[in-house]
């Protein structure tokens, strides 16, 4: 065996998405402070995302949302043992760079932030970080992956207790992977154009049937159900964002998701699981918010 | 050389982790594999392997759901289990820098250090010899991984990294390992794990 086989590899692409892969069938939280990533953590959470206003503030306050104050992630580090996510703004990559001077386990490179860049995305490719982006279709999933996320994480609307637009880009990626899936090779060219993505990673998704990273869903689920539903709509986990802290009671609501998420396919466990939680997060209708206020809009 | 394991039913603990990666290979391999979350599951195999994953999640679910004891019983009365990675925290006797609270099912006499090197920019893949495994070093990938920080009675060191941190140990038919050859789609620790089921099944028929 040669001296470079035998040396240790960090960062690779199999490293960055063996993580991804363990997260599978866990629940990601949004927490803004070291007592909230404790629930969290106490609760069961595969993981939490450490920021500062949790995306129904972001929407309600305004203004330009921003990558958190490193005090604040590192608050959250020392508070938890499970890993720490944060989100940098897409396309700022000194941002990403920031977090991964912090150490942070994942970069969400996220639209729930006001975007620093509209036309480019970070080179995630240039991070031993591994990045996890956000997607409503199988084109800017695959763009994502080209640039390196190891992670997909579809839309939603974020910061709204609305699950509809989740359904609506899990059911659109997976109704496109089939639609993949079922063409002929030489129709493949022609595919790529559409999706407007790289011929060669379009032909690995073809034959595969599936992403090559695993595919989370976020944007407004609030309850057990609607974990469950994202689970059986063939997430591979979620992310709760405003759901739980916003909600009567963060503490077993964050339990309670947990446990749906593991029996996503067992409707008795969901009906336990629903019960007694308190009021849910108020929530707003995505269909009542303007078009240029939805963030699911941003990234391309 | 692939032994013929169409006759073994192995679980896979499945209420978090990497599931889909270790049902892949064991398919492969020729084996039937039943997910296991519940106690009349766990009932119905031969064997289980516990996946990566973040052990106390895993934790935290099988005592929600009641497996915690059936687990334990299982692994007392001899089940070959396989762990990878959060399933060799799950399977020792004590964990070291644990998350408040947090439960092993025992059984493996070994104390282990979870998320041993760092956070996730520490995680790294290697080669890594396995003698009595396999004859060609295994691509090992370690993702927030833990080790070996000491074995007890009975516990067979099967791997360590270059500075003699230990990642792979047996103990009977316990078979724990800090990495994650399923990522990798590497199927020959399986394979030695199916081989370790299959004798375990024919003993335990000669013996009824």
């Amino acid at each position: 065996m040669t001296e470079k086989q035998n040396s240790p590899l960090t960062g690779s692409t199999r490293v960055k998405r063996g993580l991804a892969e363990q997260l599978k069938g866990g629940v990601i939280m949004d927490v803004v402070n070291a007592e909230q990533a404790r629930i969290a953590e106490d609760a069961g959470a595969i993981a939490v995302m450490a920021l500062e206003r949790v995306p129904a503030d972001i929407r309600a306050q305004g203004g330009v949302a921003r990558m958190s104050d490193p005090d604040l992630i590192e608050g959250i580090q020392a508070a938890v043992k499970i890993p720490v996510m944060a989100k940098a703004r897409i396309g700022h990559f000194v941002e990403a760079q920031v977090l991964a001077q912090l150490n942070v386990d994942f970069i969400d490179e996220s639209e729930v932030l006001s975007p620093a860049d509209y036309i480019n995305h970070i080179d995630k490719w240039a991070f031993d970080v591994p990045f996890v982006c956000g997607a409503t279709n199988l084109g800017e999933a695959l763009r994502r992956i080209n640039e390196g996320a190891a992670m997909i994480r579809s839309k939603g609307e974020a910061g709204t207790g609305d699950v509809s637009e989740a359904t609506k880009h899990i059911r659109k990626i997976n109704s496109e992977l089939r639609w993949l899936s079922s063409m002929s090779k030489d129709e493949l060219y022609v595919a790529a154009k559409e999706l407007q993505a790289p011929y060669d990673l379009v032909v690995e998704v073809a034959a595969a049937g599936k992403l090559p990273v695993p595919m989370f869903t976020a944007g407004g689920v609030a309850t057990p159900a609607d974990a469950a539903m994202m689970l059986q709509l063939g997430a591979d986990g979620v992310f709760v964002g405003s759901g739980i802290f916003k909600s009567g009671d963060p503490a077993a609501r964050a339990k309670a998701i947990v446990k749906a998420a593991a029996f996503f396919d067992d409707p008795k466990v969901i009906v336990e699981t629903s019960r007694g939680l308190g009021e849910a997060m108020v929530g707003i209708n995505v269909s009542d918010i303007p078009a240029p206020h939805r963030l699911a809009d941003r990234g391309w | 050389m692939a032994g013929n394991f169409r006759h073994l039913r192995i679980g896979v603990l499945a209420f978090q982790g990497d599931v889909r990666e270790h049902i892949h290979v064991l398919e492969g391999l020729g084996a039937q594999v039943v997910k296991v979350r519940r106690p009349e599951e766990l009932g119905t195999v031969d064997a289980l392997v516990i996946p990566g994953g973040e052990s106390s999640v895993m934790d935290k679910l099988v005592r929600m759901f009641g497996m915690q004891q059936p687990l334990r019983d299982a692994i007392a009365a001899g089940m070959p289990v396989f762990g990878t990675c959060a399933g060799l925290i799950m399977m020792s006797d004590n964990i070291v820098d644990a998350i408040a609270e947090q439960e092993s099912l025992g059984g493996l006499h070994v104390d282990v250090r979870r998320n041993a090197f760092g956070t996730q920019i520490d995680s790294f893949e290697v080669q890594l010899d396995m003698p009595g495994v396999t004859k060609d070093p295994v691509p090992a990938t370690f993702i927030r991984a833990p080790i070996v920080e000491r074995v007890g009675e009975g516990v067979r060191v099967i791997s360590a990294l270059p500075d003699g941190r230990i990642v792979a140990v047996e103990q009977g038919n316990l078979l724990g390992i800090s990495f994650h050859p399923e990522v990798n789609g590497d199927s020959r620790v399986h394979e030695y794990f199916l081989g370790r089921v299959a004798q375990y099944v024919t003993e335990k028929k000669a013996s009824i």
